[in-house]
């Protein structure tokens, strides 16, 4: 059978957890990781007579979300009851939103610095606000068959972001989390911490395989279980090549096998299937009762859209237009979080070389963070102090080569640019005192002079050792110049 | 005239002047209790002590001069569905049978905050869902007119219990007519307050957008005062209005100036009682002798009801009864029973050769739900939760919720406009009197008819009242039913006041085994 090309097709759907102190419809703590059934109370548990009571919170955040999603707002949006039966569930439905969801029909701009694809807009088909499940912990030791439910989680507000399925790879597919999760830091609306379940992924994958002038979409796959990026990246790139082994073999198309859910096993790296639902689930959707539906006006649309502040994609563009940076650099900056660009920001603007900042904090600054396993606001050497030192070495203070030096001692001892060069004894040597210093050199090295009198300027950087020796705060590129210069204007 | 025939508007001018204290009243409750409950059958659990308690201590602050709420001392019974953290809270359900809630509802909060006497927890029909309380899984309620028939439902205890005079305030819950039914089968004053003016905070969800909280009692002023003392938003009920509270009591005996009444054709169709039918005109008739000007409004949309109500409601029920499931709380199966059960299905499967079907047989936690449900429910109940799956179900949603929902929408416009035209309508509040316990069981259409006139209430959200209005040949209490505007309980109280105090009906009481 001969092989057709395909195209892998791919939607996302992100649970993200938002960072409220309290849950979506009481006032218990979301707090992670506390004792199992600390965390709860009557609304949450679902006891008689308890009812639910909207955390506005949530619903700032998810609006929030949503505007910088570039969703449509509608003023009515309502709550719905998704029902189903399963013990971590305790009210026997879950309280999100269905036909009328607080958000539609946004996009998010996607790019891949290194051009592995074109840069595209996602589109984003809805988000809805939506209380979160329990979770049921099967303890399987031997001779237990218990399973054990913890309800500290149940109402904690989750945002199901639905995209379209936009995506074409498992690097775009990566890509658009990325973007997401960095957009959601910015606003600062999740933590977006995926070991501890605040953004969770499930993919929607299937292929579209071009034969005979047709095109054939396989039957759509949904992959859950994903714990990290890279794993959603591994799966999906699994999983596209064994899809079209399967219609290879079956010649099944979409609308002929019922949907599939399967489970990323990370350890084997394959995704397996799990067991199929055997007819689409009807969980009974309708309005639900206890909650007043939420409007929202266009006015308050645009107080959340004012009060946003700068995306990442804003930034970027600021950066590379305003302050002359390549797209690569300002990506990387950006993409390091609020907290390393707005310190990247205050360097280029306190030293005023917006190009040697981004050296800076891209070369040596994110190389110490890494080292020292420190995020960028717990790191000792405030952006000023940096911006000192980029200074120093524009107005010559501080040799370029010497700089690392300074920079070392100022991040390891937490000492200013004076005190720095005091300590590693770097002053400007002066002009005169430099040409004095490499006529003496030019005077005992004749065969240098000659060198370098021939054409041969590349001598000149013998003199330059020489010259730190007797003074360590030369600048070499001067000694260079100079050496050259001199010989020349001796013939 | 024993003590337990006054009016709690009375009893508390007594109790305030010292000529009674709350201890002799609660022990006469708790002694026409004792004597005639065994009969009647209105409470589900009496806490004596409890109340005998609650009544000294409220004497001794009495005595030393503390302020005190406004129905210090009063005895007040509770219908058996509104959370009390110092007692079962069982919606006469096997499922609940144990259950306590570990908080107050809100209108016990307010019940205790205004220093009344918690006397006792009252019969109902499963859950609410019923028309005569012979749905609850514990007992039947008599009605104290003729115990061979129903005091009406679902609040039939609560009602039972104020007509027989074993409290003189009750508290129901009306979901279709839950109050006004039965206050009207026992002759006494029940009124649903709109849809939001009392928290449903703890109040055990039949039908989330239709629940509503309201009084029983004898007379229209006691109805105020209590309805006064649980009214009020409450942040913890989102469905709650954020409107305040009037004082009821102060405005009741002020008659209507310029009063407009409503009279629905279509109130007198065909099914109506004659007896009710003639009291209901009569009554009428009083109100224009009060100056009332009389005008016919139609509702035409009122003939559909019943059936969105058995539509809407039953979908809401389905759903907040889901979580009675046996994980989490409540009544649940005994467990090594089902698993055996289960384990002998399969065998019996695999034994003749049926080894797919075994493979299909529940899993353990669904077979939880099945046995647990299955015991825990009675009839009605599952009755009225498989109506409410099946229409929320997809395909038939829009056929059944949706055109149950628009009928809602149609309904409450039929109100509004002719709300536009009178202040209040008046009619009837059932086809007939009481009916006999058994008469209907076997029959849920008919015993769904019986909400007739009531529905319509709940479904626009409006505040309704009933109170008597005559008496049948056989000796049974008719009630009139009379209806305002959202918010316009004032007007609904004082417009049932000008009526009462000019007839004497609400006089008239079951004489409980004696000479009828």
């Amino acid at each position: 059978m001969s092989e057709q090309p395909y195209t892998t097709v791919i939607g996302l759907e992100v649970h993200v957890q938002l960072s409220t102190e309290s849950k979506l419809f009481c006032r218990c703590n979301t707090k992670f990781g506390a004792e199992p059934n600390t965390q709860t109370c009557p609304v949450c548990i679902g006891m008689p007579g308890s009812l639910p009571v909207m955390n506005r919170r949530a619903y700032e955040l998810s609006l929030k979300t949503a505007v910088a999603l570039n969703c449509t707002i509608p003023e009515f949006t309502k709550w719905d009851r998704k029902q189903y039966y399963y013990p971590d569930l305790p009210k026997g439905y879950q309280i999100s939103q269905f036909d009328l969801p607080m958000s539609a029909d946004g996009y998010l701009e996607i790019s891949d610095p290194k051009d592995k694809f074109a840069p595209k807009r996602v589109g984003i088909i809805r988000a809805h606000l939506e209380e979160d499940a329990g979770k049921s912990v099967h303890d399987e030791a031997a001779g237990k068959a218990d399973s054990e439910i913890d309800l500290n989680r149940t109402g904690t507000p989750l945002l199901e972001i639905v995209s379209q399925p936009d995506m074409r790879s498992a690097a775009e597919a990566k890509a658009f989390l990325q973007e997401l999760k960095l957009l959601l830091t910015y606003i600062d609306v999740s933590d977006c911490n995926m070991q501890e379940g605040s953004l969770r992924v499930d993919a929607n994958v299937n292929l579209h395989i071009e034969k005979d002038g047709k095109v054939i979409a396989t039957p759509i796959v949904e992959i859950k279980n994903m714990n990290s990026f890279r794993a959603v990246e591994r799966a999906l790139e699994y999983e596209a090549p064994r899809q079209y082994r399967e219609w290879q073999e079956t010649g099944r198309q979409l609308g002929e096998a019922p949907k599939q859910t399967r489970g990323w096993d990370d350890v084997a790296g394959v995704t397996r299937g799990q067991r199929s639902k055997e007819e689409s689930s009807d969980y009974r959707y309708f309005p639900d009762p206890d909650l007043a539906p939420v409007i929202t006006s266009a006015a308050e649309v645009d107080v959340v859209r004012e009060s946003l502040g700068e995306l990442p994609a804003d930034l970027r563009r600021r950066l590379s237009e305003g302050y002359s940076l390549s797209l690569y650099d300002a990506d990387v900056i950006v993409n390091q979080g609020r907290e390393f660009a707005d310190y990247y920001l205050a360097v280029a603007g306190a030293s005023g070389n917006p190009k040697s900042a981004c050296n800076w904090v891209t070369g040596p600054l994110q190389r110490e963070l890494k080292e020292r396993e420190q995020t960028i606001d717990s790191f000792g050497l405030p952006a000023q102090r940096l911006a000192e030192l980029i200074r120093a070495v524009d107005d010559g203070r501080l040799p370029s080569t010497r700089a690392p030096e300074a920079f070392q001692l100022m991040v390891d001892k937490g000492s200013d640019v004076a005190a720095a060069l005091a300590e590693l004894k770097i002053e400007r040597v002066d002009e005169t005192a430099l040409v004095t210093l490499v006529q003496e050199l030019l005077a005992a090295n004749p065969k240098t002079v000659s060198d370098i009198q021939n054409g041969k300027f590349q001598a000149a950087a013998s003199l330059i050792g020489q010259a730190k020796k007797k003074n360590p705060n030369v600048d070499p590129n001067r000694v260079r110049e100079l050496a050259i210069e001199l010989a020349t204007s001796l013939q | 005239m024993s003590i337990v025939d006054r009016s709690a508007t009375e009893l508390r001018k007594l109790l305030a002047t010292g000529e009674l204290t709350s201890i002799e009243l609660t022990r006469a409750c708790l002694e026409r209790i004792e004597r005639h409950d065994a009969t009647i059958g209105a409470f589900l659990r009496v806490d004596a002590a409890r109340a005998l308690d609650q009544a000294a201590a409220i004497d001794r602050r009495r005595q030393a001069g503390e302020p005190l709420g406004p129905l210090a001392g009063l005895p007040v019974a509770v219908k058996d569905v509104l959370c009390d953290r110092d007692t079962i809270t069982s919606c006469a359900s096997r499922m609940l049978a144990e259950f306590r809630s570990p908080y107050d509802s809100t209108v016990v909060g307010k019940l205790k905050q205004a220093d009344a006497v918690l006397i006792g927890r009252t019969n109902m029909d499963e859950f609410a869902m019923g028309g005569s309380t012979e749905n609850s899984a514990f007992q039947p309620t008599r009605n104290p007119w003729d115990p061979t028939r129903t005091p009406g439902g679902s609040s039939g205890g609560s009602a039972a219990a104020v007509a027989a005079r074993m409290a003189p305030l009750a508290i129901g819950t009306d979901t279709g007519g839950s109050i006004r039914q039965p206050a009207g089968l026992c002759g006494i004053v029940g009124m649903k307050p709109t849809y939001g003016r009392v928290s449903r905070f703890g109040l055990v969800a039949f039908a989330s957008s239709l629940d509503q909280v309201g009084p029983f009692a004898t007379t229209t002023e006691d109805a105020a005062l209590l309805l006064e003392a649980i009214s009020g938003h409450d942040p913890r009920d989102s469905t709650s209005i954020n409107q305040p509270t009037p004082r009821y009591t102060e405005s009741i005996n002020k008659p209507l100036a310029g009063l407009k009444l409503g009279v629905v054709p279509e109130h007198f169709g065909a099914g109506l009682d004659p007896e009710v039918a003639s009291s209901v005109r009569a009554a009428i008739e009083v109100y224009k002798s009060l100056g009332a000007e009389v005008k016919e409004v139609p509702l035409p949309h009122g003939k559909y009801g019943v059936a969105a109500y058995y539509v809407i409601a039953p979908s809401e029920a389905s759903s907040n009864l889901a979580r009675y499931d046996g994980v989490h709380f409540g009544f649940r199966a005994d467990q090594s029973a089902a698993l055996a059960e289960l384990a002998a299905e399969r065998q019996e499967l695999i034994a003749a050769g049926k080894t797919a079907a075994a493979d299909n047989v529940d899993a353990p936690l669904v077979r939880m739900y099945r046995s647990t449900r299955e015991a825990g429910f009675g009839a009605e109940v599952k009755r009225r939760i498989m109506l409410g799956a099946y229409a929320l179900s997809a395909g038939y949603y829009d056929a059944y919720y949706l055109k149950a929902l628009k009928v809602r929408r149609l309904i409450r416009r039929d109100f509004d406009e002719a709300f536009q035209q009178v202040d209040l309508i008046v009619g009837p509040v059932t086809a007939g009197p009481a009916f006999k316990l058994g008469e209907m069981v076997d029959d849920p259409l008919a015993m769904y008819l019986v909400d007739l006139y009531t529905v319509s209430a709940n479904l626009a959200g409006i505040p309704a009242l009933s109170l008597p209005c005559g008496v049948t040949k056989a000796g049974l209490p008719i009630g009139l039913q009379l209806q305002a505007p959202p918010l316009a309980e004032e007007r609904l109280l004082r417009g049932a006041r000008m009526y009462e105090a000019a007839t004497d009906w609400h006089t008239q009481r079951p004489s409980l085994g004696g000479a009828r």
